[in-house]
């Protein structure tokens, strides 16, 4: 069965440790979402496991299918199928959408293939279509200059050139209005399938109206402190993040 | 018009390398052999710069022994250098120049011929429109500090292209000129002479290469006129071997409403001195001067500019990028000047360095003159490295680390290369800058 397992996750930054014991379980085929108060480290939990240089892991273990990848490099576990969407996404001046794409597919080939550019582009454009881009789109330089929503629609664009096997989805609604909202959502829930296991981080629950998830956990403080079905999160939405931060201070029971 | 010219324009001259059995070839007609002889004198009359010398502060001032380098006797194979003389698909008209002669023309199309385009080399042209080149040729002092060695190239035997362009044609494709230096200490010396009249428009692109990886000398000049209205695109691809020697001096003197957009690329060369000198001589003038440079391995490229503001509301827009590697060395000093009276002018400058490398070095000395009021004048110098954050989100994608640095090093380079009109040339002078980043990168 493939699965992303986080094990009892510690990681740092400088000093300061930001997750301190988080396990997780991502199976193939489900879509999870984690919501928690600004802070408690949820974004810290994406770049962990995207590999971020900023970040010491301390203790525990990061798994994809088995196998730990802490000790990959950044490009090597995108390259086995882990993907982060980013919060904020970096603007690369002078590297067009099309350039940056066709480099991270070129990535995925054997040593000496050269990837085809009908095939390519034709791929391009329906994901494009998918997420009502503009052809033109492509010679614009990755980023630059662009709208919040478009920021995030190139993630998703992003997401399914790519086809990862687990995607972690960093506030993907931050700075969407609605109907960029519902335009994203939309080519998230296309990509959903018994190939992809996607770890939604949010912190609102209006995201999650869209892309209704199978499991909903609660972090606070670097941990995990509740987890449960899709109305774990309604009842955040009712009563805010306060119940959960004093069950934190409670003693965690697996 | 042929019969009147002289072989020898001056007897042979005894103990000097650079010089000697260069005066055997060719047909030059009495004025030129005249300023070659004053060139000569020129040159030797002049001290070689020192690194005292404002003009030459942070160079280096020992690659300017050139005592090693000879004149040349012919490339061993001329049909194999043409054949390698491949750029752009399409050219308008096509020149090879080999260790300083002539190895290949294609002349223009015939319709162009007769809307009055003339494409061909100094040598002919100096006879054949001998006013023209006359009025043109180096008319333009070297202000930047190479004094010396414009007298060098004018008292050398110089190879290369004559181009006028007739009022309102508009010539549809680039012309392109191919130099090919070959043999350990060679010297070459080639010269552009572009004069476009009003209205017209045409792109002309210098290829500087070395057949081997020889030490050579280059000692060339460009003068581009650009008339009334007219409009000139020029790229200088500098492909020298990494153990050259080589000098390229550029004026430009751009009319009313005129346009002339300038591009130096340096990717070869041990020691390169560029130096390009744009005069905006009549009231909306605009003059676009661009470089890119790499600079690996003990590379130094050292250049200096000079946009000049004789009159009013003039535009000039200078943007220099480098990229250093290695212990690669770019230096960078250059002036804008506004004179009296040319109110309303339009300056920028810009020097921008990516340096990949701890041991590489980047020296920037933006510079304003401005002698006018009402006058918009900007300059800057950024160095930086290679963005954490943009390699952080490279790699999340899968691209490999050395790849992931070269692509943002090209999109570097590509807001430079955007700036390009023409698309069949941007694409292929893309192509150069990716495989000698690529290589440089790897060194």
């Amino acid at each position: 069965m493939k699965n992303l397992r986080i094990e009892n996750l510690h990681a740092s930054i400088g000093d300061r440790e930001i997750l301190r014991g988080l396990t997780l379980d991502l199976p193939a085929g489900q879509v999870h979402a984690i919501m928690g108060p600004n802070g408690s480290g949820k974004s810290t939990l994406a770049k962990v496991i995207a590999g971020h240089p900023d970040y010491t892991v301390t203790a525990g273990d990061v798994l994809l299918n088995g196998e730990s990848i802490l000790e990959m490099e950044p490009d090597e576990r995108a390259r086995k199928g882990v993907f982060l969407a980013f919060q904020y996404p970096s603007e690369i001046p002078g590297v067009t959408i099309a350039n940056f794409l066709r480099a991270a597919l070129q990535a995925r080939l054997p040593e000496g293939e050269e990837l085809e550019a009908t095939d390519y582009y034709a791929k391009l454009y329906e994901k494009m279509d998918l997420l009502q881009m503009p052809r033109n789109f492509t010679s614009r330089s990755v980023n630059e200059g662009f709208s919040g929503g478009e920021k995030k629609r190139c993630e998703i664009l992003q997401m399914a050139m790519l086809q990862p096997s687990f995607a972690l989805l960093d506030e993907t609604d931050s700075g969407l209005d609605i109907d960029a909202l519902k335009v994203v959502s939309h080519g998230v829930n296309s990509l959903r399938g018994p190939d992809i296991g996607m770890l939604v981080i949010t912190h609102y629950q209006r995201l999650l109206n869209y892309i209704v998830p199978d499991f909903v956990h609660v972090m606070v403080n670097g941990r995990i402190v509740e987890s449960g079905t899709k109305d774990l999160a309604l009842k955040l939405e009712a009563e805010g993040y306060d119940w959960a931060n004093e069950q934190e201070a409670e003693p965690v029971v697996a | 018009m042929k019969g009147d010219t002289v072989h020898n324009v001056m007897t042979s001259i005894p103990g000097v390398p650079l010089m000697e059995g260069s005066l055997v070839e060719g047909s030059w007609p009495e004025w030129f052999a005249a300023s070659r002889r004053h060139g000569w004198e020129e040159f030797q009359s002049l001290p070689l710069p020192k690194i005292k010398d404002e003009s030459w502060r942070f160079s280096n001032v020992k690659a300017l022994d050139l005592e090693a380098f000879r004149y040349p006797g012919a490339v061993t194979d001329g049909g194999d250098l043409v054949a390698r003389s491949t750029g752009l698909g399409e050219a308008a008209a096509r020149f090879v120049f080999g260790n300083n002669r002539l190895l290949a023309a294609t002349a223009p199309a015939e319709n162009l011929v007769a809307a009055g385009l003339v494409v061909m080399s100094l040598e002919e042209a100096a006879v054949a429109h001998a006013d023209v080149v006359q009025e043109h040729f180096m008319a333009q002092e070297a202000k930047l500090g190479s004094r010396k060695f414009a007298a060098l190239h004018r008292s050398g035997p110089v190879a290369g292209v004559f181009v006028r362009v007739p009022d309102n044609l508009e010539v549809p494709l680039p012309i392109e000129i191919f130099h090919w230096v070959e043999g350990g200490n060679s010297a070459v010396f080639p010269h552009t002479l572009v004069v476009c009249g009003r209205h017209s428009k045409a792109t002309v692109v210098d290829c500087f290469r070395s057949a081997d990886g020889a030490p050579a000398l280059a000692c060339g000049v460009n003068d581009l006129v650009v008339g009334d209205g007219a409009r000139l695109n020029y790229v200088a691809i500098q492909q020298w071997s990494l153990d050259a020697t080589a000098f390229h001096l550029n004026s430009t003197t751009v009319g009313r409403d005129a346009s002339c957009l300038g591009m130096q690329m340096n990717l070869g060369g041990h020691f390169v001195r560029g130096e390009s000198y744009s005069r905006m001589v009549a009231e909306g003038a605009r003059s676009d001067m661009l470089s890119v440079n790499i600079a690996a391995g003990e590379q130094m490229i050292d250049q200096r500019t000079f946009q000049d503001h004789a009159k009013p509301r003039a535009t000039s827009d200078l943007l220099y990028q480098n990229a250093l590697t290695g212990k690669g060395r770019t230096i960078f000093s250059g002036v804008i000047r506004v004179e009296p009276g040319a109110h309303q002018t339009d300056a920028y400058q810009k020097v921008r360095n990516i340096v990949l490398s701890d041991e590489a070095e980047a020296n920037s000395m933006p510079g304003l003159e401005i002698e006018a009021d009402d006058v918009r004048c900007t300059h800057g110098a950024t160095t930086s490295q290679v963005d954490d954050s943009e390699l952080f989100y490279l790699l999340a994608r899968g691209i490999h680390p050395a790849e992931a640095r070269q692509l943002l090093v090209m999109g570097f380079f590509n807001t430079v290369l955007d700036r390009l009109p023409d698309e069949q040339l941007r694409g292929h002078i893309e192509g150069l800058v990716e495989s000698r980043l690529s290589a440089a990168l790897r060194e």
